[in-house]
This record gives structure tokens, sequence and C-alpha cells, in this order.
């Protein structure tokens, strides 16, 4: 049933889902608090606030005040981790960045910086809309509680025991260097979300950059402001206009200010899908991992079939340090092969379950997992479109402010 | 009140015949229409070329000049000259009107930056310098109208070489020197307010041009740093594209539209620096020379006075040294009245030059931001169009 509504749904992946459609969610504001933290040392972090209300409510005009509750940024990693160990099969939505990085020099590093933290609270709302969309992890009751229940959370996301649940990142990289046949897919996306993220890092730092210098080109005619203020004291006819040139000067200088914060919006957008790329790779790593295992357990079972076979025969195809030992100490009882070759049929048989069960998660987990890439590339080639579109609209009206500075300032001159 | 023009004319009749303080008493002050079209002389400072001696390697400009005044043996000549050449008329114009404003000759070396002399930009930059130069001169009531321009002009250059020679010796000219340096030592003692007032704008108008000379070389220098910053864009949403599908499109499209703004950005740039930066330079140096020509009256006053003085105290040459204070008190009252009516005229033609100089600038950004605009807006255009195709895109 479940399968078969997903299924519907993925018709357009835009569509609300569930949880959505019943409640808006919002993350409304930011606030500094000071605390006690596990050293029992003082400390100044930042709070956000969850509001949820439930959507029949709002269209029916009533209006009534939403429920709410306050959470701390690691709490929200928290969450992540958690749907990440859970939902291995899918691409997370990637939380906004930790540090500020990818400055241009006029914008705080500081992660107390007013300006971090509001960009900071859009970046966590937006993470809550992303995952109250997704057909898969809008349903999770955890997700729920997250954004429902204030005291207790923390205990019964522990309870859930996902940290055990995790793999090792020593495992995960043994596997990639050791599988033999992971799916082509899995593969090309795998490399697809290398280069993203290698392009994406090297659009922002470039973007960055040229803000920077953006930004002093503006300043400097701020200057002009200044001194054609100085000169038209001292000039008779000349003096008006140079005056009326100067103030708009000052206003072209203040105007990349503007341009800039909308810039950094752009910014943002380009940085969440850098940090979607990692979950891209997150999945693909994920199935390297369980073809690998897959890989490991039927080797297994084919070297003890193998065995097996030389035990029943008497031929010795295979090194074995027994084979060897038995050769110089003298051969076996009948007795004992006896007992070995139904250990090994044993074992086989349990091989054999092993092979089909691996064998099945392997391909549940690349059918789920390819379905959740192709919406993922969907969502992705959507929202990219869009935002390249608002960079140029961005452009457009920066070009339109120029325009309008200059030609009042022509006709200042003009008054000369 | 007289009009500019109206005392240039009186001052030109003058030129004409030996200065005596008898004729200054017969000036006829006017109200004259000004007559700016009838522009009669037309001189032109282009084709620089190389020239390679044993000695040296220097650069000549070809000076043509089309004019139909009457004191010229035709309409039209041609004659190749040298910085040198132009050094040397600046000069002899300064030498025989000290308190008329001669526009300034670009700069003898370039310190900052590219030091080579014989670099493209540098010689270009240079060759624009000297056509204003001439030009002004040549509309110059005063100025236009002297010997050594006429020369300057049309003589071929053995002719110019040996009209050089000619002129105060180097004894007389070192006597001019010492002359000055002994008043500007004495300094003036009671100095007319107007030309205080003089001096003091001079000092200020000085400090604002050359604040706004700077000002607009960091822009430049800004501009150029941005452009190389941009220039990486492009080829960047140009990598990315390579590997995207859907995506692909839009991303060359964009990379396209900011290489097309790093083009337009080079060229607006471009424009700051041929254009408005050449003519803020020329004020700059203007200032310079303004104040020199108001050094020469004060030290032609604290001449004057030093004589005046002298005068009253020496008992011998009484009648001898009379004569010498009646000649420096027409030079005075002749300096005095050509740097008056020079004054107004040079304002008038800072003030032409330097708002048509930004008016132009002006131009020249919003056509820069007309052009990115269109770029972009191509660019939605095309997403448009492509939307409307696949009916998946709100654009409200």
């Amino acid at each position: 049933m479940r399968e078969r509504e997903r299924d519907a749904e993925q018709g357009d992946a835009r569509n609300r889902t569930s949880l959505l459609k019943k409640m808006e969610i919002s993350v409304a504001e930011a606030e500094k608090r000071t605390g006690k933290n596990a050293v029992n040392m003082q400390e100044t972090y930042t709070v956000y606030l969850i509001e949820t209300r439930p959507v029949d409510a709002a269209s029916e005009g009533t209006n009534p005040v939403p429920d709410s509750l306050w959470r701390r940024y690691s709490e929200f990693e928290q969450l992540r981790n958690y749907l990440l160990v859970t939902y291995p099969f899918l691409v997370v939505p990637p939380l906004p960045e930790k540090r500020a990085e990818f400055v241009w020099h006029k914008l705080s590093a500081d992660n107390m910086d007013p300006d971090f933290v509001e960009r900071r609270r859009v970046g966590l709302e937006n993470f809550l809309l992303r995952v109250a969309s997704h057909p898969d992890l809008s349903t999770d009751k955890i997700f729920y509680s997250f954004l429902t229940e204030e005291n207790g959370w923390k205990e019964t996301v522990f309870e859930t025991g996902f940290q055990a649940k995790a793999d090792s990142r020593l495992k995960a990289l043994n596997a990639t260097f050791r599988v033999k046949n992971p799916d082509k897919r899995f593969a090309e996306m795998k490399h697809y979300g290398d280069e993203l993220q290698s392009v994406i890092s090297q659009l922002l730092r470039v973007r960055a950059r040229a803000a920077d210098r953006l930004y002093g080109v503006y300043k400097v005619h701020g200057n002009y402001g200044r001194v054609f203020s100085e000169w038209s004291a001292i000039e008779k006819e000349m003096g008006d206009g140079l005056q009326s040139a100067g103030h708009h000067m000052d206003a072209y200088a203040a105007s990349v200010d503007d341009i800039l914060e909308e810039e950094e919006h752009y910014a943002d957008q380009l940085k969440e899908y850098l940090f979607y790329a990692d979950a891209l790779r997150a999945v693909c790593r994920k199935h390297e991992l369980t073809q690998y295992e897959l890989e490991m357990a039927a080797q297994d079972l084919t070297s003890k079939k193998q065995q097996r076979e030389e035990l029943a025969t008497g031929t010795i195809r295979t090194f074995s340090l027994k084979g060897m030992t038995s050769k110089l100490f003298g051969q076996e009882t009948p007795e004992q092969r006896e007992a070995k070759l139904k250990m090994l049929e044993t074992q086989i048989e349990e091989g054999e379950e092993l092979v089909k069960e691996r064998n099945g998660e392997c391909e549940e987990f690349v059918k789920s997992a390819w379905v959740d890439i192709e919406r993922f590339k969907e969502q992705k080639d959507h929202d990219l479109r869009e935002a390249l579109i608002s960079y140029a609209i961005m452009q457009i009206s920066m070009c339109k402010k120029g325009i309008q500075v200059w030609n009042n300032a022509k006709e200042c001159f003009s008054k000369m | 009140e007289f009009s500019v023009d109206g005392l240039s004319r009186v001052l030109m009749h003058i030129l004409y015949f030996t200065s005596s303080a008898s004729m200054i008493n017969q000036y006829k002050f006017e109200e004259e229409e000004e007559d700016a079209d009838t522009k009669d002389i037309f001189v032109t400072v282009d084709n620089p070329e190389s020239h390679v001696t044993a000695i040296e390697t220097y650069i000549t400009y070809r000076v043509e000049t089309k004019t139909t005044r009457s004191e010229f043996d035709s309409s039209e000549f041609e004659v190749r000259r040298r910085y040198q050449d132009f050094l040397w008329l600046k000069g002899r114009l300064e030498e025989a009107h000290p308190t008329l404003i001669v526009h300034p000759l670009p700069e003898k070396f370039v310190m900052k930056g590219m030091v080579e002399r014989f670099n493209e930009d540098f010689i270009e930059t240079r060759r624009s310098a000297l056509h204003k130069f001439l030009n002004k001169i040549a509309e110059h009531p005063i100025f236009s109208s002297s010997e050594d321009f006429k020369i300057f002009l049309t003589a071929g250059s053995g002719e110019l070489t040996s009209h050089k020679k000619q002129g105060p010796g180097f004894l007389s000219r070192m006597g001019e020197t010492v002359k000055a340096v002994a008043a500007a030592v004495r300094g003036v003692r009671s100095r007319p307010q107007e030309f205080t007032d003089m001096q003091e704008y001079v000092e200020a108008f000085s400090q604002k041009i050359s604040s706004i000379d700077k000002v607009t070389q960091r822009i430049v220098r800004e501009q150029k740093e941005y452009l190389e910053e941009l220039k990486e864009c492009g080829p960047t949403y140009a990598l990315w594209s390579q590997s995207e599908e859907e995506l692909a499109e839009p991303l060359k499209n964009v990379a396209g539209c900011v290489d097309k703004c790093c083009k337009e950005t080079d060229e607006q740039v471009k424009h700051l620096n041929d254009h408005l930066i050449p003519v803020l330079h020329e004020y700059v140096l203007c200032a310079d020379t303004l104040k020199a020509v108001l050094r020469r009256r004060d030290n032609i006053q604290a001449d004057f006075e030093a004589k005046t003085e002298a005068l009253a105290t020496k008992k011998a040459d009484r009648d001898a040294m009379r004569d010498e204070l009646d000649k420096t008190e027409d030079r005075l009252e002749w300096a005095n009245n050509a740097l008056k009516s020079d004054w107004t005229r040079w304002q008038k033609g800072m003030r032409t030059d330097l708002r048509s100089a930004f008016i132009d600038t002006a131009e020249r950004n919003v056509s820069y931001y007309e052009k990115c605009l269109a770029v972009w807006e191509s660019f939605l255009q095309s997403q448009r169009t492509d939307a409307e195709g696949n009916g998946n895109v709100d654009f409200s």
C-alpha cells in the first residue's frame, strides 16, 4: 500500500507530502543563550525557535498561536545523523554550514554575527521543509517529535540506538577500495558528486573574491562624493552641480551593500547543493558497502563449497594448513572427515541463507536508492535553474540601479 | 565691466606696437560679441614616428595646420615636431607673457608604472595631450598670434633650429632668473585682495583636482582587480556545465553572459583610462601653472615695490630711476590686467572641459550598465522560452 502511494507521489517530486499537508513549519527566531555545558563551563550559544501550526487552522482564517519550541544547532545535527543512519538509501537534505566559509572580506566569519545567525536560521528552516516534503523522511516519528516535543527528545533519539548502527569510516573506506562489481549507475553518481562538489567550491571561492573587489569599486566612488562636496565650496557656477552629483556618488557607493546581501542568498543556494553532493556520495558509498558485504558473503560461500568438494573427493586443490599438516602427519580418520563434512554442510547452508539475505538487501537498497536519486536529480535541476534565474534577476536589478544613478549624476554634471 | 574678448582684442593690438605707458592709456574697452563659431585655424597632432640616430632615439609627431588667417603664407602646413620643440614653444610663450596661463604639456618623464618611453599607450597619451596643448594655444586670443607659434606650425626643421637660437641669450635669461629669485625672496608688501583670493582658490582647487585624479586612478585599479576575478567565473560555470545534463544549457548560457560582462567591464575601464584620467591630469598640471603665474605676478609687484623704495631713498640717478620705475609700473599694470582677463578665460575653459569630461564618463557608465542589462535579459528570455516548452518553471 505504501509502495503504491510512494509511486503516485513520485510523479511530481515537488508535491507536498503528508506532513506538510497537515502542518506549517517555520524557524521563526534566533536567540542567544548562556548556560553551563557538559564540562560545567559557561558558554554562549544560539537557539532557534521552531514553530508549527496545523494547516487547516490557518486556512480557516482563525490564525491561532503556533506551537513552538527552541532547539540548538547541535540538536539539528543529531536529528540529521539519526536520519542518515536510519535511511542510508536516501539523499538526506543537508544542514546549513557549521562555520562560515567562502566569506569575502566584509562578511563576518564569526558564528555570533547577526547576519550569519540570520542566514543560518533561514538554512535551518529550509532543512526542515526539505525533510517534511520528502516522501519517506516526512513520516519519520523522531522527526515529528523533534518538531513537537521540547523535552525528552534527546533521550528518545538516543534510545533508538542509531549511533551503534552507524558504519565506521574504516569499514566504508575498506569497502570502497575492495568492492568488485558496484552498480555502474552508482559509480557514475559518485563521480558526479565529486565533480559537483569540486566545481561548486570553486565557484563559491571565485564569487567571493569577485564580490570583495566589487565592494571596493563601489566604495571608492564614495570618495568622489566627499571631494565633490569640498570642491563645490570654492566654486560659484559649478558648485550646485558638483554638490548634487556628489550625493549621487554617495548613493552609488552605498548601494553595493544591498547588492551583495542578495548575492549572499544566491551563494547559500549553491552551498546547499555543495552539501547535497556529500549526501549523494554517502548513498553511493553505502551501496558500495552493501555490495561489498554481498561479495564477501558470496566469496566465503564459494570457498566453503570448494572445501566440501575437496574433502568429498579427497583432492586438495586449495592450499590449507590443515591439508599440509595432514599430509605431514598422516591422513585423518574417516570419522574425522565425516565430522568435518557435516560442519561444512551446515556452514554452507548458513552461507547460502546469508548470501540470499545480503542479495535481497542489496537489491532492495539499489531499488530504493535509485528512486530517491532520480527524485533528487529532478529537484536539483529545478532548484539550480531557479537559482541561476534569480542570479540573472539580481544582475539586472544591479544594472538598473547603476543606470539610474549615473543618469542622475549626468544631469547634475550638466548643471555644472 | 569688460568682456574677455574685448580686452583680449585690445591686448592683441598692443602686441604689434612697442609697449609704452602712453599706449596703455589708449585702451578702449568695448563690449564685443563672442564669435565662437568663426574658428579660423585647425591644428592636428598625429602620426608618431620613431627616429634612431647614433646618439639617441626619439619620437616625432606630425603637426598639420589648416588656416584662413592672412598672416600665414599658405592655407595648409605639415611639419614634424618632437617633444623638445613643444617644450621650447611653451617656454617662449611663458617668457613673453609671464602672467598669462599656458595650458600644460604632458610630463617629460613617466614616474610610476611603465617606464618604457616608447610604449604604445604612452605615445598615444602623449600625442593626445600635445594635440590638446596646441589647440588650446590656437584658441587663445594672445598666444595664437604669437610669432613663435606661427614658426612652430610652419617652419621646416632647419628653419626652426636657427630661429630657436635667436631670442634672449643665456646671460640675459640668467639675469631674469636672478631678478626673479631676488623678488621672490623680498616678497610682496601689499598684494591686492583679488590676487590673494585667486591664490587661495588655486591652493584649494589644486588639492581637490589632485584628489579627484587619485580617486579616479584608484577606481581604475579596483575595476581591473574586479575584472581579474570575474574572468574566472565564466570558465567555472562552463566547467560545471560539462557534468550536467538538463542544467548544461543554462549553465553554458550563464558562462557566456559572464564572459560578455567581462568584455564590457574591460572596455569601460579603458574608456575611463583614455578619457577621464588624461583630462583630470591636465588640470592637476594646470593648478601648478596657475601657482607659477601668480608667483611671477607677485615678483613683478615685488620688483616695483623695491624700485619705489629705492627711489625714495637714493639721491643720485633720480631721473633714470624714475624712468625705470615708470616702466616697471606699466609692466605691473599690464601683468595684472592680463592675468585678470586670462583668469576668467581659464575658469570658463576649465568649467567646460571638466563638465564635458564628467558628462562623458557618466554616459559611458550608463552605456556599460545598459549593455550588461541586455545580456542578462536575453538569458532570462532564453530560459522563459525553454520553460514554456517544458511547462515547469514559475517566473512570478
